[in-house]
Parts: C-alpha cells; structure tokens; sequence
C-alpha cells in the first residue's frame, strides 16, 4: 500500500494556494465518483423508507436461501479459484524463478497468454472446447459413450476463472522469489538448515508477500467477476444478483444494494486478512543480489518440458477457440466447425464498427484521464505538505476492492435523473458515464505506477537543476517528466488493457447499444446462437487490443513486468 | 568447542577457462586472526565460500581439523560465515535470527534463551530482540549478524569484509570490538577485506591475493616491510617503486644502478638476486629524506628533484618531488624544526639506511 507517510526526504516546500488548489479538485473528483456513489450504496441498504438507520435488509439477506446459496458461492468459489490457482503456479513460479533450461521464454509467455483474453470470451471458447457438446465431450460420447460436466454450473466457474487468473499468483510469485538475496539462503545453510527446512524456514516466509498478493487479487477478481457466470448462465453469486436485482426488478429494489454491500464487505475482508503480509511486502526489496540459478539437465529438463507443454497447451484453448468460432458461421455438435468465413470480420469492422470504435475512444480517453489524476495524486502525496494527503491515497485506493457492479449501482443510483452540467443530459445517458468509470476502475493502479516512477526521482535531481537556473516548470519539463514518463505510460496501458475487457460495470452503465464498446458488443451477440461467429471476432479483436498493450507494457517495464500486475 | 584449524592445499577455481582461484596452499592455525587481503575480484571472497562450502574447488583439497571437507556440504561444516550485507532475514526478528542455527542444531529451548541472551550481551544489543533487522543501524546489523555465527560456537568464525558497509568512525570502532570479542573467545577467525590498514591492525597473519594467487602470506610487519614483489609493495601502503638492475651481489648487499647511472648499497634481506637481474627498489614515502642540495653536507645518493606539491598535515609533511623522470611520494614527520619546501624549490633525495627493499619484479 502507498503510505505517504513511509516517503523519506519530503522537501520542504510552502504550503501553497495552488497545491491546495490541486488537493481541493481532486477531493471533488474522487468524492463524485467514488465516495459518494458507494456511500449512496451502502446508506440506501442501511436505511428504511424513513430515512432511518436499519439492519433489517441484511437480515432479510440472511433469511433468504438464495442470498445465503449466492454468498456461500461466491465465498468458496473464491477460495477455490485460489486454490486451484495456487496448485497451478506454485511449482511453475518456482521453477522459472529457480532454473535456467530450454524454454523459459515460452513458459513465460504461456503464463501471461490467459491475461490477454477476457475471462467471459474464454468462457465462451472453453464452452466450445469443454461444454456439453463441446469437443472433448464429442469425443468422450465417440469413444467411450460418456461425458464430463465440466462446465456445468460453479465447476464452470471455478474453472473458466482458475485458467485466467493463475497468472496473477504465478507473476507476484515469481516477483517475489527472484527479489530473495540469494545469501539469505545461504546463510541459512551456514547454519545447518538445508533443503526441504530451509525452503520452509526462509525461502517459503520470504515469497509469501508476492503470493498473497497475487492471491488476493485473484479472490477480489474472481467474487467481482460478472462476465464468467451470466455467459455460463449460472447465477446463483453475488454479483449476477446484484446485476439481476438492478437490471430486471430496478434501480430501487433494496435487496440488489444488500447484495453490493455484502460484495464489497467480502472484498475488504479479504483485503484485511491479507494486509499484514502485504505490509511485509517491504522486505522483498531491502536487499538483492543475483538469486541462484541452476541449470536443469536430463529427465529434470524433459519433465520440465513436458510441464510447458500442457500449461501452454491449457492456456491456449480458449484462443484456439474463439479464434475457430471467428471464421465461422455456425458451429455446433461438430468436433471443428464445417465452414469458414471472413463475414463475422466484415459485420464487426464494417456494418457496425461502432463497438470497435467506442471501445478505442473509451478506453483511451480514461487512460489519459488515469495518467493525469495519477500523476498529480503520486505528485501531492511525494512532494508536497498539504494536509489530507493519506486520506486523498486511501479514497484512490478504494476502488481495488469496489467490484465494478457495485460502483455501477452507486452511479446508477447518484447520477440517474438529473442534467450533469456541462453535459446537457444525466450523465447515466451519456457515453461518458463509461469513461468515468473506467477511470475510476483503474486509477489505483496509475497511482501506483506514478507513484513508484516519481519516487526513484531522488529530490536532489530536481534540486540539482534548481540550483543551475532552472524554475520549477522547467525543472519538471527537463527533468522530472522524462525520468517518470515511462512509469506514467506504463500506469495509462495497465488502465487501457483493464479496461478494453471490463464487462460488468459496462453491461449496467451502456445507455444505448450504439454507445456499447467491445465487452458490451461480445455479451449482445453470444446471447443468440447466430450471433456467436460475430462475438468471437470481437473477442478476437479484445484479445489484439491487449495483447498490443502488455506487450507495450513489458517493453517498458522490461523483466518487471510483473508488477504491472501487482496490487 | 576448541577453536578449529584451516588447511587449504592446492587449492583451484575456474569459471570457464577463467581461474578465479589457482595453487592456494595455507593453513590457518588454531586461535589465529587470518586475514586475506586483496583488490576486488581478487578471488579472496571465493576462497571463503570455498571453506563455507558454497563453491565447490575444482582442485585441490579443504581440511577442517584435518579432516577433508570437499564433500561435506555447507550445514554440516559448522563454519561460521558472517555474510558482507549480513544476510539477515527480514521476516525474522532479532532474537528469531540469532536463534535460528540454534534452532537447527535442536538445542533445548531453555539453552536457547539462555544463549542467544548471553551472545546478545557480548555483542552489546540487549533489548533489540523483538526488533526487526530493518529497525537496526547498519551497526547494530553487523552485531547481530556476528551473534547469529558466534552463537553457534562455530570452529572457525569467516567475515566477508564485514565492515565495509559502515561509516569510517563506525568501522573504526567496529574494528576495535571484533578484536577484542575474537581474542576473547579465542576463535579461529578467517577475514575478507581489500583494506591494507584493516589487515595490518588486526590480524596475525595476512595472505596477500593478487589474481586468484597468494603472493605473499607472513606477518603484518613482515609484509609490510618485506614486500615479495612490487604487486605487494604497490598494494600494502604507498611505495615508490624505481626499476633498478643489480650490479654486484656482496655478502648481505647488493650494489645495483638506477636511472642516470646513480649506483646504490642496499641491504639484503629475504629476497636473492644475482647480478644483471631487474628488480625493483621499494621507498616508502616515509623513508625518503630531503635536503638541500645547496646544503652539501647531508648528500647521499645524488638525485635531484623539484617539489611539485607539498601539504603540510600538523604531525607530517606531504611532499611530490618530480625526479628521475617520475613521481615520488615522501612523508617528513615531525616537521616542526623542519624546513618546509615549497612547490619549484629544488632538492636532493635521499633513502633511510634499512628502509631501502630490493623487490623481483612480479612474474604476473
């Protein structure tokens, strides 16, 4: 977590109307858009027609079965997509942090390829691959006459959401591993403890922050994951109600409120559970030397090889799928579709292009909206004095554990019915309803960008260019801005790929379809059958736009770029 | 546990065809303070981590206590090895860290506490034991690195330039402390430094390493004054090395020649040329007298130099005198009395009887 108050060497400069100024804009900012709509939220489920306090809807929560059935599943689905998670990276963090062999590139590469398409377009295309009728099944029926429910109800999920969001635990793993000096170890053993002992005594406490990290942001992920079980038409979680009350019984039903604050509660739960490692998370970076690397030879090697191949393999399937379903018109109780097809391209990019478009002027924009409020926040919280600063960082940090459909409810709720001014209509009519929210989606991790970028910005530089003439714009032109412009571009792509593949803010906030973006378009057309070739043309096209973002991102952060995905 | 001893016999690393480490033959005797001395990448950290057992020789044999250890591995060696940026573990406390060997060697619980309070005492940090390393000074770090070796009671304590992360004042105290809690405990101590003023002020013999090689292993005083070759000489304190051809080789004498056909006496002691060799003549700043050359009476050698620089620092006189086509460094002590030359002023050099070294050249 950012701390201001952890920042060393603060220079003592004034306390100035301007910086003031700057802190009073952004607290009206973030309170707008992020404060006030939760608050709103978590008020409307704390109070009766009377405007008073009551904890009678979380008791009638509690006394329904479907609510107690939708919090119990999403509270273990969550553990499980960690768990599963964990089962899947632990070994394979380990070895590419640990060993040098043959195909260490490809791994890593498999491990990011899940990061790059949307958890629902690879619902779809895991559908094809491992549904009812889908592939494997067809087979299991050819050879052996039965088949496997994989993607039936919460398996579905659990599965779906384990193969796409492993990496998140496998990067802040491997993070970690590789920031362990290699002496620790050593020492260590210089004192009788080797082997199993001392993996358990020094190595496994010292990775642990890196894990839970990723852990964590895999459960957070995994509960506010809308996409993944309306595709798979399983509904029984907390978010799809939360998504069902709001969108069929409507914008006043208490109940949906109930079920946002419980999302969120689960959300900052989990947040406090992992806090006390996370805050050890210091540690990984107080010394390094080269970790040790051993070279992996023989049957090690060919295990190794053959553990690539699978994961890659696994990782691929849901591109190979919707890559498949794109080029075709209709594919169903075939092993590979009959016919192939360059209509779905021609329907995406030419008859309605808008999805594309929209995306590509949402997205962008919030980006360059994140980059600005996160750099002038990392700029308030490292370099200046004004009072306020923690509060200004615990408001941006908040949206890590606002799942996207309750900040969507709050602004359903707050900016329904009235004109915003300067926009001539509610702002829940306007497009740029979308780009807030991507904005506020994705700015804690600007923030963090920002803020590690201008913190490796020791203060003399600045003042070294001070004391040669240089006022404090030119200072910032010529100095600070070259040495953080990389962390900022890389703070704005991290916002860009989130947000090219966020689907359940976007589903309840798109006013009208021609102002729905990629994920809204993908949703529409896998709900009819004929529709499906021209959903995983989108997907295909989601899957460029992010692929063409982290792979900027790693060209960037270079052999950090793992903490791209870092909370 | 008594203190142990280090024999290292033909000793070999290489990295490729890269010798890192090469024909190291030393044996390190029970209670000494042994020091290996030598610029960076020298090869003296590797000769360590050989002893500890985290690289294995790719010649030669370690024996602790006579026993050969090549194929013991590290944990079971119980050396000591105090680790340059300390190693501490920092999701381990204070106390956690120093019990930590401890902990590995079963040790009952009340022994635990008992020792690793006592160990703390010696080391002066009661109080810090629920701290966390990163709440320490660099200081007090180093302290608890030594802690968690010495409490182990191994049979040799190996310090991996253990102050060179430390302030100059720190270091000089920290050098003090070390000192005293290894005669102490009487501990067979391995040192690690490039510090030639830190070698000479602790140890009780020092290797010189030059290229994976000892050049010279001996007392501090011996090698000191006795430099092997001008690797040494260049290497241990400040030398003014002038290249020389031997003359005649007379019963503990030599008479050699330098540049402008200036011929010297110089004393014997270790080394034993024979004539036409090339060696080199080995000042020390502080062996050098300077005189007026105006003043004829105190002229010995007959060389002529100019001052280029002097600094006048209270107990010495820092001189640079340009002569015989390079330059010299000479230390005046005690200048009080003294005539104090100027830069330009010209002077007649001239070397303190015994001071005088006749180096070989080093084959390297």
């Amino acid at each position: 977590m950012i701390n201001a108050a952890t920042a060393k060497a603060a220079p003592r400069l004034p306390v100035d109307w301007w910086q003031g100024g700057l802190m009073a804009m952004l607290f009206a900012t973030l309170f707008a858009f992020i404060l006030y709509p939760i608050l709103s939220v978590l008020w409307i489920s704390l109070s009766d027609d009377q405007n008073n306090l009551t904890l009678l809807h979380f008791v009638n929560f509690f006394r329904r079965p479907l609510f107690r059935e939708a919090l119990w599943n999403s509270l273990s689905s969550g553990f499980m997509v960690v768990f599963f998670s964990a089962i899947l990276a632990l070994p394979l963090s380990y070895v590419l942090a640990r060993y040098e062999f043959h195909g260490k590139l490809l791994l890593q590469t498999a491990a990011t390829l899940p990061l790059v398409i949307p958890p629902f377009v690879g619902a779809v295309a895991l559908q094809l691959i491992l549904g009812r009728s889908g592939m494997v099944n067809l087979l299991l029926i050819d050879w052996f006459g039965i088949t496997i429910p994989f993607m039936e109800g919460l398996t579905g999920v659990v599965l779906v959401q384990t193969l796409h969001f492993f990496p998140f635990i496998l990067l802040n793993t491997v993070v970690s591993l590789s920031n362990i000096d290699s002496t620790l170890e050593e020492a260590a053993e210089n004192l009788g403890c080797h082997g199993f002992r001392r993996f358990r005594r020094v190595t496994l406490p010292l990775m642990l922050p890196g894990f839970i990290a990723g852990s964590l942001l895999t459960f957070i992920r995994a509960i506010d994951d809308l996409g993944t079980p309306l595709m798979l038409n399983y509904k029984n979680l907390l978010a799809p109600q939360a998504y069902l009350r709001i969108t069929t019984i409507g914008i006043d039903d208490v109940d949906g409120y109930v079920v946002c604050v419980a999302l969120v509660i689960l959300s900052l739960a989990s947040l406090l559970a992992a806090r006390k490692y996370l805050s050890l998370a210091e540690y990984a970076t107080v010394q390094r030397a080269a970790p040790a690397m051993q070279k992996l030879h023989g049957t090690a090697a060919m295990i190794v090889g053959l553990v690539i191949a699978i994961i890659l393999g696994i990782s691929l399937l849901p591109h190979i799928g919707i890559m498949l379903l794109s080029f075709t018109r209709v594919w169903s109780f075939t092993l590979l579709p009959t016919t192939y097809t360059l209509g779905n391209y021609n329907e995406i990019l030419f008859r309605v292009p808008h999805f594309v478009v929209n995306t590509l002027l949402y997205t962008l924009l919030a980006a360059a909206l994140d980059i600005i409020l996160g750099a002038t926040i990392a700029f308030l919280l490292l370099r200046s004095r004004v009072p306020g600063r923690n509060f200004l960082d615990a408001i941006a940090t908040m949206p890590l554990a606002i799942p996207g459909v309750v900040l969507a409810v709050g602004y359903l709720r707050v900016f329904h019915g009235w004109d915003f001014p300067g926009v001539g209509v509610p702002l829940t009519s306007s497009w740029l309803i979308l780009v807030i929210a991507y904005t506020m989606r994705r700015l804690p991790y600007t923030v963090r960008a920002c803020y590690a970028a201008l913190q490796q910005v020791h203060v003399s530089l600045e003042e070294s260019a001070q004391n040669l003439g240089a006022n404090r714009l030119r200072t910032f032109v010529r100095i600070t801005l070259p040495m953080i412009s990389g962390g900022l571009i890389a703070g704005g792509l991290i916002a860009f790929i989130t947000s090219c593949v966020e689907l359940a803010s976007t589903i309840m906030l798109v006013p009208r379809v021609e102002l729905g973006p990629i994920s809204y378009g993908i949703y529409l057309y896998m709900q009819s059958s004929l529709g499906r070739g021209a959903g995983a043309a989108l997907g295909v096209v989601a899957i460029l736009l992010v692929s063409i973002g982290t792979y900027l991102t790693h060209r960037i952060f270079g052999g950090r770029a793992g903490s791209a995905f870092r909370i | 546990m008594q203190p142990g001893e280090v024999r290292l016999e033909q000793i070999g690393k290489r990295y490729g065809p890269q010798w890192v480490v090469r024909n190291v033959d030393l044996h390190i005797q029970r209670g000494e303070f042994f020091t290996f001395l030598g610029p960076s990448g020298c090869g003296k950290t590797t000769l360590l981590r050989i002893i500890a057992g985290f690289v294995q020789p790719d010649e030669g044999i370690v024996r602790l206590d006579g026993q050969a250890v090549n194929q013991v591995p590290p944990w079971r060696r119980h050396v000591g090895l105090v680790f340059q940026n300390y190693a501490l573990w920092p999701h381990l406390s204070v106390y956690e860290n120093v019990a930590f060997g401890l902990r590995e060697r079963k040790v009952p619980r009340g022994e635990i506490i008992q020792r690793v309070g006592a160990v703390l005492e010696q080391v002066e940090l009661k109080g810090t034991e629920t701290r966390r390393p990163s709440q320490l000074s660099g200081g007090q770090q180093q302290r608890v690195a030594l802690a968690r070796t010495l409490v182990i009671q191994p049979r040799v304590l190996l310090l991996d330039e253990p102050l060179s992360n430390l302030d100059a004042k720190l270091r000089h105290e920290m050098r003090l402390e070390l000192l005293k809690l290894q005669r102490d405990i009487g501990l067979t101590t391995i040192y690690v430094t490039h510090d030639q003023e830190e070698a000479l002020a602790m140890s009780t013999r020092i290797a010189v390493i030059g290229h994976g090689e000892v050049v010279q292993q001996g007392e501090p005083r011996e090698i000191y004054e006795q430099p092997a070759n001008d690797f040494v000489a260049a290497f241990i304190g400040q030398s003014n090395l002038i290249p020389a051809t031997i003359d005649q080789v007379l019963n503990q004498k030599v008479i050699i020649s330098i540049e402008g056909g200036i011929k010297l006496e110089v004393g014997l002691s270790s080394a034993t040329p024979s004539a036409g060799d090339t060696v080199y003549l080995s000042v020390r700043p502080e062996a050098i007298i300077l005189s007026d050359p105006a003043n004829q009476a105190c002229s010995s050698s007959g060389i002529k130099g100019k001052i280029l620089a002097s600094a006048y620092q209270g107990s010495f006189v820092e001189y640079q005198i340009a002569a015989l086509g390079k330059t010299f460094k000479a230390r005046v002590a005690n200048p009080r009395g003294k005539p104090v030359y100027r830069t330009g002023d010209q002077v007649e050099l001239g070397f303190a009887a015994g001071a005088v070294t006749v180096i070989p050249k080093n084959a390297g």
